[in-house]
């Protein structure tokens, strides 16, 4: 096979820190602090889940936090992000809170969907995250809508989607992706390729593991970069978010090869449901998109060890008031069952 | 014709409609298969495009969900869009959005996330055009908590309900039937409707027989309320309108009237429309004060056939309603 991701999809490579090149470090220092904090936070969401504390369908991106926070270091609250079933990560990179995230998968009346939405359905308008649904590829066309509105007020923001590579199967997927590029809009789709949808691996799914050939097929630029490189994310999106500001440029699709520790759903990784990926998964933990960022901080004496030590414990104190100020919040009255359904 | 009103068919009280629309909401576009091609959609679209300009009224792929699902992040994003769908079978490929996404995302996301969007679904049936161009599918979509259903019979009604909906907060389809293009009313100057404002209304009063039905099924009962009119039976027909949320009162009050209750619906019948009506009637009551006698005239379980002499068969018209009338009154 010639067309694919070729040592990109190599789990024993790219396992040293960063280059950190001429990169800002002070938003650096900030992408760490948000990758953390989303690791931290999704691990106390996975203990929770196997203690049955959480009940509802939790898909956890540990693994995967690079894609989601430099992606989101381009964004501002009048953009309109959408996620899939997997988008803890995305909602807390864009600046969602931890209580309101917390609160949602306990099914409380503070959570960000006041407790109607669980893990799978989050929205938080004021931040830009416009909701995540866990139907494969229903958000596309909508963040297409949202991108034909930005188009239409011309105030240079734009729509982002994040999507697997699960959902480049999908017809919703093709149809968003041709009518964007026909209509030129500012639209970025993300695809975080895993290689995995549930237990299917990409080469049982499609003929090629590089998920980018399908933006060469409807005309669309596009970047293929270790999704576990945070910095090599924000780099290739410099360009388009810098013309989409000034109100050029039609869609741009970003392919971030990544890997997901834990399972499909759940807390667990998977072997126990017999997908055949131990040495794999041993390998791309290795290719840690937090440790080989913090790793390269430190060795370029941009972060003191001591310091790195601080960020963590201050972000598991976070997480450790939010999650105790979740379990003392409210359930939903009864009422809101059919209060929601209509306008008021 | 009065100097306030103004002469005009079903399908161009829908132009009217979004006219008004377009020159009064800047918030408002329209997208759709065919919309600079406007065949697609009878006389009810005719020069939008030139009126108003492509990029409010916008011809785009032939891609129903993506339509669909731009509709929606446009409404999320501020706009009141109007997605067309110039025939019910091929909306089918977009039902994720219309159903999973677009009636959802309020309750879902705890109430802030309402979707002020609405998904004309235009119903084109008969000329043999067979079993993949002749839906109406109606009942489903009324099943859907969080979708207004709509479904105009008059001009007055294809314009207001039109207005409404695009105005609601909430995503609405609104369906419109080619058989009643050329309908025409004198109507009243146009201007805003709530969509708090679309009930069920009674079309004619009578004493003998309750006549329920809704869109094109509303017209050929008032055809056969002159029929039995004829034959000295007093129908009272009731217009449904908004069939979700469905508000089945008058039907109920109208029964208690008249002892026998026929729903009309051009639709299939097994788990239908007629059978709610029937059902929120039993529920009602009323059928306990005795000897109310209940009937529905529907489409035949069976895909629509091309042949003519089949499509006889298949669609019902005001002589069937009339037989099936009497049958309920002389029972």
């Amino acid at each position: 096979m010639t067309d694919d991701l070729g040592p990109l999809a190599d789990s024993g490579r790219f396992h040293e820190p960063l280059a950190l090149d001429a990169t800002d470090v002070a938003s650096v220092r900030q992408a760490l602090r948000l990758m953390l904090r989303i690791r931290r936070a999704e691990e106390r969401i996975a203990d929770n889940v196997a203690t049955g504390v959480i009940r509802c369908p939790c898909h956890l991106a540990i693994g995967q936090e690079a894609a989601a926070v430099g992606v989101a270091q381009h964004l501002r609250p009048s953009d309109r992000a959408f996620g899939a079933h997997r988008s803890h990560a995305h909602f807390l990179a864009m600046g969602g809170s931890l209580d309101g995230l917390f609160a949602e998968v306990l099914g409380r009346d503070t959570g960000v969907s006041r407790g109607m939405g669980g893990s799978m359905h989050l929205a938080a308008r004021d931040i830009g995250f416009y909701g995540s649904v866990p139907i494969v590829g229903a958000t596309i066309p909508i963040a297409v809508g949202a991108a034909l509105a930005a188009h239409m007020d011309g105030r240079g923001d734009i729509a982002v989607s994040f999507f697997g590579d699960g959902a480049v199967e999908e017809g919703s997927f093709h149809e968003s992706m041709n009518m964007a590029a026909s209509m030129q809009l500012p639209i970025l789709f993300v695809c975080e390729n895993n290689f995995f949808a549930s237990h299917m691996h990409i080469s049982l799914r499609q003929p090629s593991n590089r998920v980018a050939r399908f933006a060469e097929a409807h005309g669309i630029e596009h970047a293929t970069v270790d999704g576990n490189d945070v910095i090599a994310v924000r780099r290739a999106l410099e360009k388009p978010v810098s013309q989409w500001r000034q109100r050029h440029g039609g869609p741009f699709f970003l392919e971030a090869v990544t890997y997901r520790w834990r399972g499909h759903v759940g807390h667990r990784d998977d072997l126990d449901v017999g997908v055949a990926r131990k040495d794999d998964l041993a390998a791309w933990q290795g290719r840690d998109p937090i440790q080989r960022l913090s790793d390269a901080l430190v060795g370029a004496g941009h972060l003191a060890a001591t310091d790195r030590d601080r960020v963590d414990a201050e972000i598991r104190a976070e997480v450790d008031s939010a999650w105790n100020a979740a379990l003392l919040a409210p359930f939903p009255a009864e009422g809101e069952l059919l209060a929601r359904v209509w306008a008021p | 014709m009065t100097a306030t009103t103004q002469r005009r068919s079903y399908g161009e009280a829908i132009r009217d409609a979004f006219a008004y629309l377009l020159a009064s909401r800047p918030d408002v576009f329209v997208m759709g298969q065919g919309l600079w091609s406007p065949w697609y959609v009878g006389n009810s679209m005719t020069d939008l495009e030139v009126e108003f300009g492509k990029d409010r009224v916008i011809d785009v792929p032939v891609s129903e969900v993506a339509t669909t699902g731009a509709g929606i992040g446009a409404a999320l994003a501020g706009y009141r869009p109007i997605v067309v769908h110039p025939r019910v079978d091929f909306m089918l490929l977009a039902v994720d959005q219309v159903v999973t996404q677009a009636a959802k995302w309020r309750s879902m996301f705890g109430g802030g996330s309402g979707v002020p969007m609405v998904i004309r679904a235009i119903i084109n049936r008969g000329g043999e055009q067979g079993a993949q161009h002749s839906q109406s599918l109606h009942s489903w979509f009324a099943h859907i908590p969080g979708l207004h259903v709509l479904m105009p019979a008059t001009p007055q009604d294809a314009r207001d309900m039109l207005i409404a909906a695009t105005l609601a907060d909430d995503p609405v389809l609104y369906m419109d039937d080619r058989w009643c293009y050329e309908l025409e009313d004198d109507l009243p100057p146009v201007g805003d409707v709530s969509i708090q404002d679309i009930k069920p209304i009674r079309r004619r009063e009578g004493t003998d027989v309750t006549l329920v039905g809704c869109g094109h099924s509303t017209q050929l009962n008032l055809e056969a309320a002159d029929l039995l009119a004829g034959v000295g039976v007093s129908a009272d027909v009731i217009d449904l309108r908004a069939l979700n949320p469905l508000q089945p009162s008058i039907v109920c009050d109208s029964v208690a009237a008249t002892g026998r209750l026929l729903v009309v619906d051009g639709d299939w019948r097994s788990c239908g429309l007629a059978a709610e009506i029937i059902a929120g009637v039993a529920e009602h009551g009323v059928m306990q004060k005795g000897n109310v006698r209940c009937a529905r005239l529907t489409h035949p379980d069976a895909p629509a056939p091309t042949s003519r002499v089949l499509e006889e068969r298949f669609y019902f018209t005001a002589r069937d309603i009339v037989r099936e009338a009497l049958a309920l009154v002389r029972a």
